[in-house]
């Protein structure tokens, strides 16, 4: 049994600031640098994992069948065909909240961790049973969050419920960061989430429309080797992670023209 | 406060959005932590008040109690200008 697998919740607290698809892209990303990855649908409610991943028509079985042992886990781990050292555990029903229990998830967990290097689950927003039932099951945590104020509030609640949990180490990402709305100082910055939530910043992410275009695919921009903001972000955290030293991106010094320095210029802090 | 912050005061304009944001969030994220609400932070302020007041003459007017954010830590901050020890206490002690 792999002992040392890294099992990593990726949560948010709020919905739609893309646990999902950092999920996707993370998990596309580590097979692609060799190491043995499974990602997990945990949002058994709301699943959409296999959707991002283009896996949703090779699903047979799924984690309530395992559970339940009428299969074994390797029939229902998909694998992608591209990227074959990456495998999906679809969600099952959204019936299996009703008897879904944290000793079911760590059941299975621990069953998926025997075969692979790093499982990534995809946590369900909230703070109720879902979440519950996926800390449960965690050892570390990756808190997604967006520059936004409802977003950095939920996400500090999870930080909260997570320290309760024991879950260590736990890294922040922040995600869709517009460079120009910050310089502008109509965004939080990068400096004022971390300060404000006091996690290690694994990375952030670039806003990016290709995004929404490689969701609309089923292709995550980190399989098709993209060179757009976003992928180049997926990447490097996936690196990170890793444990290789890559500088993080500083979105006040993107652009250099003389409308970007005239920006940075209106950003001094005075007093 | 920015170069930008000053230009838009001189102007009369609204500040930038990301500083309201940074103030609202620092608030409501000391109230979350400590899971208090504001009545009864309220309650609490006046009952510390109370009791400080029973051995110093206190300043009612300019005491604040506020909690307070940083690092993840949530402290209860107190700030109470004493005007004088109460004469009846003081007394007692020079015996």
């Amino acid at each position: 049994m792999a002992t040392n697998t890294r099992i990593i919740l990726i949560c948010s607290g709020k919905g739609g600031v893309g646990k999902t698809t950092l999920t996707a892209n993370l998990g596309i990303a580590l097979a692609r640098q060799g190491v043995r990855t499974a990602v997990l649908d945990a949002d058994f409610g709301l699943r959409n994992l296999d959707l991002l991943l283009g896996l949703e028509n090779r699903i047979v079985y799924t984690a309530q069948e395992v559970l339940e042992e009428s299969c074994r886990l390797d029939q229902a781990l998909v694998k992608h065909k591209q990227e074959p050292n990456l495998a999906l555990l679809p969600a099952g029903n959204p019936r299996m909240l009703d008897w879904l229990k944290p000793d079911d998830m760590q059941r299975i967990v621990a069953m998926v961790a025997e075969q692979f290097d790093y499982v990534l689950i995809d946590c369900p927003a909230g703070v109720e049973d879902g979440f519950k039932n996926a800390v449960s099951a965690s050892k570390e945590a990756i808190v997604v969050t967006n520059p936004e104020v409802s977003a950095v509030r939920d996400a500090d609640r999870v930080i909260g419920l997570l320290n309760t949990h024991e879950i260590k180490p736990v890294h922040l990402v922040l995600n869709r960061v517009r460079p120009k709305m910050i310089a502008s100082q109509e965004m939080l910055s990068v400096d004022d989430v971390t300060d404000i939530l006091a996690l290690p910043l694994l990375g952030l992410v670039l806003e990016d429309e290709q995004v929404i275009v490689s969701t609309n695919r089923g292709e995550p921009l980190t399989l098709t080797g993209s060179n757009s903001p976003a992928a180049r972000c997926y990447s490097n955290i996936a690196k990170r992670m890793q444990g290789e030293d890559i500088p993080l991106i500083d979105p006040a010094k993107e652009g250099s023209g003389m409308r970007d320095k005239f920006r940075r210029l209106m950003q001094t802090k005075i007093f | 406060m920015t170069l930008r912050d000053i230009i838009n005061k001189l102007l009369g304009r609204q500040q930038a959005s990301a500083s309201t944001a940074r103030e609202r969030l620092q608030l409501v994220l000391a109230h979350d932590r400590s899971d208090l609400s504001p009545e009864l932070l309220d309650q609490m302020r006046q009952e510390i008040l109370e009791v400080v007041a029973k051995y110093v003459e206190i300043d009612m007017e300019e005491g604040a109690v506020s909690l307070e954010t940083e690092d993840r830590m949530t402290a209860l901050v107190a700030n109470l200008p004493i005007k004088r020890p109460l004469p009846s206490l003081s007394s007692s002690t020079d015996d």
